[in-house]
């Protein structure tokens, strides 16, 4: 068994100057909150980032010093020995602009105001979140990452580095991600919307002004979420159709009550999960980070062609996608992959058979796992100082590997 | 001595061909042959990829680029750990992903013989890139032609399988792939023929166990 990066502490980082965001607006007087794990080297090359996704945090690996049952949420990836290894990489995990967990965002004083922001916050956009995180390398006197890596809406994060910012990285992984939301994955994102934005506690976004919570469309949102980042197969052998047994019942049961309360075992659970992230998760940030993933489209600007919103990145690539991931189906990977060839990028894929659905990236799979290692031991190989991954253009020669 | 190839069938499963004859330059004969035959600083697809040994080879001594396609879990991570690309995909599951790129040579080592829509296959390898290079196990061998004359289907040192339990499903002699070649509008470029992994010279067509062929669009 690998051991853990032990109890975390987050840093916290002001940011005075102006950024200027996608949406036109602009914020300033920003703070980020970012835990590290692991030493940054003397020549500062084996940093690598670790975005996160929607309902997650800066707090990737360890427990939180102050309640140690608070497991980061990539625990299992990162640490000594793990997959990510804290004992040759310097890791950094970052809470997003827009998030609830202590960096600036919705529940934080508008300095206009002195009241929480709330609906007034701007709308982010994944590039928004890549230039606050490259102010923050910037801050920890990173120039250039050994690798940026993230699942899903960190995946997106990570592929919008690439071209951002391309001398800035090595390598870029993106796991479970997709190049652009689907109509369908928009609809699931617009549902939980409604449920939060039709929530009598929710008062326009200023419920904080109300002293009250919109604790029940945050739990709709979660519930409609968490059925997408779950397979079919996954809730059958889990839950199936069995039915929930209540507190008065002697044995199992095996009759149906006729009421609409909780019948059966899934419901039970989904209502479960939606009750914790309501009391955990701030509405106002549910809807930015919704609305981020659904503005992500990098081919938007080149005419829905990927492989020329692409172009810059010079980084190499790890793409991995899972089988039973309906969410960001393994073919949505394979549309990223295809644009990185289309441009002669260094790129490996790995269509992982696991199946837990979207979720299995945060879960602990052999494949996966020893995959991203073996990817990892690459990076730590090249060295200090390796020249880039990146060939010529696709147009040009090719150069020698290194 | 004898290199085994490491050239596996979908999730795992038993070689579909043990190639023998002695390693060169770390890599089994046919793959050895293969590599003298590409051009440094090529870029190279390898369908079938196995373990990445070619493209490994490639990039090292011949600053090649390149991926490799292969579907077995196990051979992907030989791949990653060797610091080959590797794309993880059945090659019969159609070749899209590389729709919008082109290769200086694609290359289908040992695995022909176990596909099940081989002239597609040939075509996109065709279409994919300038030159390919097949190489494959020769139905022809003069043993399995007396194992026939004994009234069995010949079942060998490289293909131990027997007839209803075999991945290879389309096997052929020398003839019949040059006419393979010729109907589907390839030119033959390049011939190699190996016995165990050393050339053969004369009476190719029912000495050599391995053949290999590089084409062209005519």
């Amino acid at each position: 068994m690998t051991s853990s990066v032990g109890a975390t502490t987050p840093a916290r980082l002001r940011f005075d100057a102006p950024l200027a965001l996608a949406s036109g607006a602009s914020i300033a007087g920003y703070e980020l909150v970012y835990e590290t794990y692991g030493t940054l080297s003397a020549a500062r090359d084996n940093a690598v980032l670790v975005c996160h996704a929607l309902n997650a945090s800066h707090h990737v690996a360890g427990a939180s010093s102050t309640d140690p049952d608070d497991v980061g949420w990539w625990d299992n990836m990162v640490g000594p020995g793990k997959p990510v290894d804290t004992d040759r990489f310097f890791v950094i995990g970052v809470n997003n602009l827009g998030s609830c967990f202590g960096s600036t965002g919705p529940m934080s004083a508008n300095p206009a105001t002195g009241r929480p922001y709330g609906p007034d916050f701007p709308v982010v956009t994944v590039e928004d979140w890549v230039r606050a995180q490259a102010r923050l390398a910037d801050a920890l006197g990173i120039e250039r990452f050994a690798a940026v890596m993230g699942g899903s809406l960190g995946g997106m994060q990570a592929l919008a580095w690439s071209t951002l910012f391309p001398d800035r990285l090595r390598h870029c992984v993106a796991i479970a991600t997709a190049p652009k939301l689907s109509a369908q994955n928009i609809a699931f994102n617009e549902v939980a919307r409604r449920a939060i934005l039709t929530d009598p506690d929710f008062h326009g976004g200023r419920f904080y002004d109300h002293g009250t919570v919109p604790a029940r469309g945050l739990q709709v949102a979660r519930m409609i979420g968490h059925i997408t980042y779950l397979s079919d197969d996954t809730m059958a052998e889990r839950f199936g159709r069995t039915l929930r047994r209540h507190v008065t019942d002697t044995a199992l049961r095996d009759d149906y009550r006729f009421t609409f309360d909780v019948e059966f075992e899934i419901e039970s659970y989904l209502r479960y999960q939606g009750e914790k992230f309501s009391r955990y998760f701030d509405a106002n940030t549910y809807l930015l980070i919704t609305r981020a993933l659904d503005y992500f489209d990098p081919a938007r600007a080149h005419g829905g062609d990927l492989a020329a919103a692409l172009a810059p990145a010079r980084c190499g690539f790890l793409v991995a996608s899972f089988t039973t991931d309906w969410r960001f189906a393994p073919e949505r990977s394979r549309e990223i992959v295809a644009a990185l060839l289309a441009n002669r990028r260094r790129v490996t894929y790995a269509e992982i058979d696991a199946p837990h659905g979207h979720d299995a990236f945060l879960l602990d799979d052999p494949r996966y796992h020893a995959l991203v290692r073996a990817y990892f031991d690459r990076i730590a190989s090249e060295g200090a100082g390796a020249p880039a991954p990146a060939r010529a253009s696709a147009a040009g020669g090719v150069e020698v590997p290194a | 001595m004898s290199a085994t190839a490491p050239d596996r069938a979908r999730n795992g499963g038993a070689p579909r061909v043990t190639v023998h004859g002695p390693a060169r330059n770390g890599l089994r004969p046919d793959l050895a042959t293969i590599a003298d035959w590409i051009a440094p600083g090529a870029h190279v697809l390898d369908l079938g990829c196995g373990d990445g040994a070619l493209l490994d080879h490639l990039q090292r001594a011949k600053g090649c680029s390149g991926y490799g396609v292969e579907i077995d879990d196990a051979q992907v991570l030989a791949c990653a750990h060797r610091g080959v690309d590797v794309i993880q995909r059945d090659i019969e599951a159609g070749l899209d992903m590389f729709a919008a790129t082109r290769f200086d040579v694609v290359v289908l080592s040992m695995a022909i013989q176990a596909t099940h829509r081989t002239e597609r296959v040939l075509r996109e390898m065709s279409r994919l890139g300038a030159e390919g290079i097949v190489s494959f196990p020769n139905f022809g061998h003069w043993t399995h032609a007396w194992s026939i004359l004994k009234g069995r289907m010949p079942v060998s040192r490289e293909m131990p399988f027997q007839w209803y339990d075999t991945p290879n499903l389309h096997l052929s002699t020398l003839k019949d792939f040059e006419d393979f070649l010729d109907r589907l509008g390839l030119a033959i470029t390049r011939r190699g023929f190996l016995e165990d992994g050393r050339p053969v010279g004369w009476l190719p067509g029912l000495r050599c166990t391995q053949a290999i062929y590089s084409f062209r669009v005519r």
